[in-house]
């Protein structure tokens, strides 16, 4: 098992390297420069800038001297907010990102478990039905579709919530909604399949046959099989959620990082760019490692492969 | 399996023992779809959505860029049955229009994901071993990649030129392509009909191409529905940031995008786009879903 997570651990170190040097090259071969603007800048101003930020530097100079901050987690100067380091950036907007991301994912859980479990003890029966149907929606309407309909319904029209903003702990019920359900759809989904899956086997009828309750059968012995679909698509969704995110931002006007990184990519911010790519790829395989190993935990059958 | 006559074992009788074989099964298929009130319902409001977007604009009195600042923020009437915009676009003709780009990149996509995919998967699965392990670990490690990011990166730096948009979402979707396919081609690979091509002395290439994937097209159809939406959902997503088509082309995401920001005077600019792009996910999902029961596809990805 050690040795399981240690080789996992080692193959993300290529991986991350490769990412970071993709990024690094796409972002400065592209035309336009952070210093481009509608009004002319005068070119002693202009050379100072890139002298400043080392931009006069050839270019593998600027690779290596990003990698060797990188090393030591300086994602160095934002190149549109003066005085402002990419790391304070980053502290600043992140709290608030992952924050909607982990409500986000407790609804997908909290709301497509049940769901799921429900239709597949219930198959065939309107329960099922209407629970498949829930999920359908959505999967079907997109949380950009989705969440400005929820604002015009509670926030313009029933005064429950604030249309936007990030303030009161209130504030988080809409976003968090709407980013999860999504996904609460397809963890209902894989729930059912998984739990159908596991419900036919010769355990479960055994279990039945020695007098184990209803809910014990289904909650001690098919759920730990039945929910694995679920924990492998769990890497995926936080992903996902990350990105997803993005829009969800946008949509409430909440400070987070990905409204942020849009912005900076917008205003080739460079290093703000890099930073935050370099950070989210590094969020979302340390989670996926997570992930790997929870499955392994919870399927011995995946130890012996 | 038909017997063969001694005589003419040729690639031909191979070939004809698959279509006899294929033939039944996909009438069996068709059966069981057409009872599937669900799957039927999807594919025929997608025939009437499709059929409207390629062919309405043309019954239309109003051009989809036809300004007429007399007629703004109308909601729907009898002259403009769902309303006009701030420039008093007709808001119907403009969907139908943004529903070309949006299915066209829906299924312009989804090809250069089943090209990628179905290429990949193939030589992944028929040349095995080393080849095999090293091809699909690396679709390992980009499944576990925040994909999005890039495809947002490309975006913005390299112009928001739709051929780029195809690319790149196609290049983001055909992971999942290319596992489904490896799986099958695994179990094909070992049938008699294969061992008896590679006896012919066919080359690998056609091996692949002209005798396996013809036999695997039952999973590659099915996930090939299911991308459409995935791919659709992509490209509303980043015309949303505002990096999908520009215009003055305009796609499902665009209008949304533009709805969200006046609904709260003027909601029906929002919710008939929402809902055409919904009611359009439905469909492809229920179709897909209903392609997949018929044809009796196994949703694991092994």
């Amino acid at each position: 098992m050690l040795r399981f997570i240690l080789r996992r651990f080692l193959e993300t170190i290529p991986v991350l390297f490769v990412i970071v040097t993709a990024t690094f090259f796409m972002v400065r071969f592209v035309p336009g420069g952070p210093f481009t603007s509608e009004k002319a800048i005068a070119p002693e101003i202009l050379h100072n800038l890139e002298a400043h930020y080392g931009l006069d530097q050839p270019l593998y100079r600027q690779y290596l001297s990003y990698l060797g901050h990188l090393l030591h987690g300086d994602f160095g100067p934002s190149f549109k907010y003066p005085n402002r380091t990419v790391n304070e950036i980053i502290a600043d907007k992140l709290p608030t990102s992952l924050e909607l991301g982990a409500w986000s994912l407790l609804v997908a859980l909290a709301l497509g478990l049940p769901l799921g479990i429900l239709a597949a003890v219930k198959r065939n029966t309107w329960i099922d039905y209407a629970c498949s149907s829930t999920a359908m929606i959505g999967i079907c309407v997109p949380t950009f579709v989705l969440g400005p309909l929820l604002i015009l319904a509670f926030a313009i029209h029933l005064r429950w919530f604030n249309a936007s903003g990030w303030y009161e702990p209130a504030d988080r019920v809409l976003p968090s909604l709407v980013l999860g359900f999504f996904y609460a759809a397809y963890v209902a989904r894989l729930t059912r399949g998984g739990m159908l899956d596991v419900l036919h086997q010769d355990f479960i009828r055994t279990a039945r046959a020695k007098g184990a309750s209803e809910s014990r059968v289904i909650f001690r012995h098919a759920l730990r099989g039945g929910l694995l679909p679920v924990v492998s698509f769990l890497g995926p969704a936080t992903a996902g959620i990350l990105t997803g995110s993005f829009v969800i931002e946008v949509i409430f006007q909440i400070p987070g990082l990905g409204r942020e990184f849009v912005t900076s990519a917008f205003n080739r911010d460079y290093t703000l760019v890099l930073g935050t790519v370099i950070l989210y790829a590094t969020l979302v395989i340390a989670l996926n490692l997570v992930v790997d190993v929870v499955q392994v935990l919870m399927n011995p059958k995946l130890k012996f492969e | 399996m038909v017997s063969l006559s001694p005589s003419s074992l040729p690639a031909a009788d191979v070939a004809a023992d698959d279509l006899e074989r294929g033939s039944s099964l996909w009438r069996d298929a068709w059966h069981r779809l057409r009872k599937n009130r669900l799957a039927v319902f999807g594919a025929f409001v997608l025939g009437v959505i499709v059929v409207a977007c390629v062919a309405g604009p043309w019954f239309s009195p109003y051009a989809y860029n036809e300004i007429d600042l007399a007629r703004t923020f109308r909601p729907p009437n009898a002259a403009n049955w769902l309303g006009t915009d701030e420039l008093g676009h007709d808001l119907l003709v403009r969907i139908l229009c943004g529903g070309r780009i949006s299915l066209l990149v829906g299924l312009v996509a989804t090809a250069v994901a089943l090209a990628i995919g179905v290429t990949w998967g193939a030589i992944a699965g028929y040349a095995g071993g080393r080849t095999d392990t090293v091809m699909m670990r690396i679709v390992d490690i980009l499944y576990a990649l925040p994909f999005t990011i890039f495809v947002i990166l490309l975006m913005v730096f390299f112009g928001r030129n739709i051929v780029l948009l195809f690319v790149a979402i196609g290049a983001v979707e055909w992971l999942t392509m290319a596992r489904i396919v490896r799986g099958q081609v695994l179990s094909v690979k070992k049938m008699e009909f294969i061992e008896a091509a590679r006896a012919l002395g066919l080359s690998r290439r056609r091996i692949i191409f002209r005798h396996i994937v013809p036999n695997i097209l039952g999973p590659i159809i099915v996930y090939a529905t299911l991308t459409i939406p995935a791919v659709m959902l992509l490209e509303a997503f980043l015309s949303f940031l505002g990096l999908g088509v520009q215009p003055p082309m305009s796609s499902w995401g665009v209008l949304i995008r533009d709805g969200a920001e006046k609904m709260e005077e003027f909601p029906w600019l929002l919710i008939f786009p929402g809902g055409i792009f919904s009611l359009t996910l439905f469909s492809l999902n229920f179709l897909g879903d209903g392609l997949r029961d018929a044809l009796d596809v196994r949703s694991s990805k092994d």
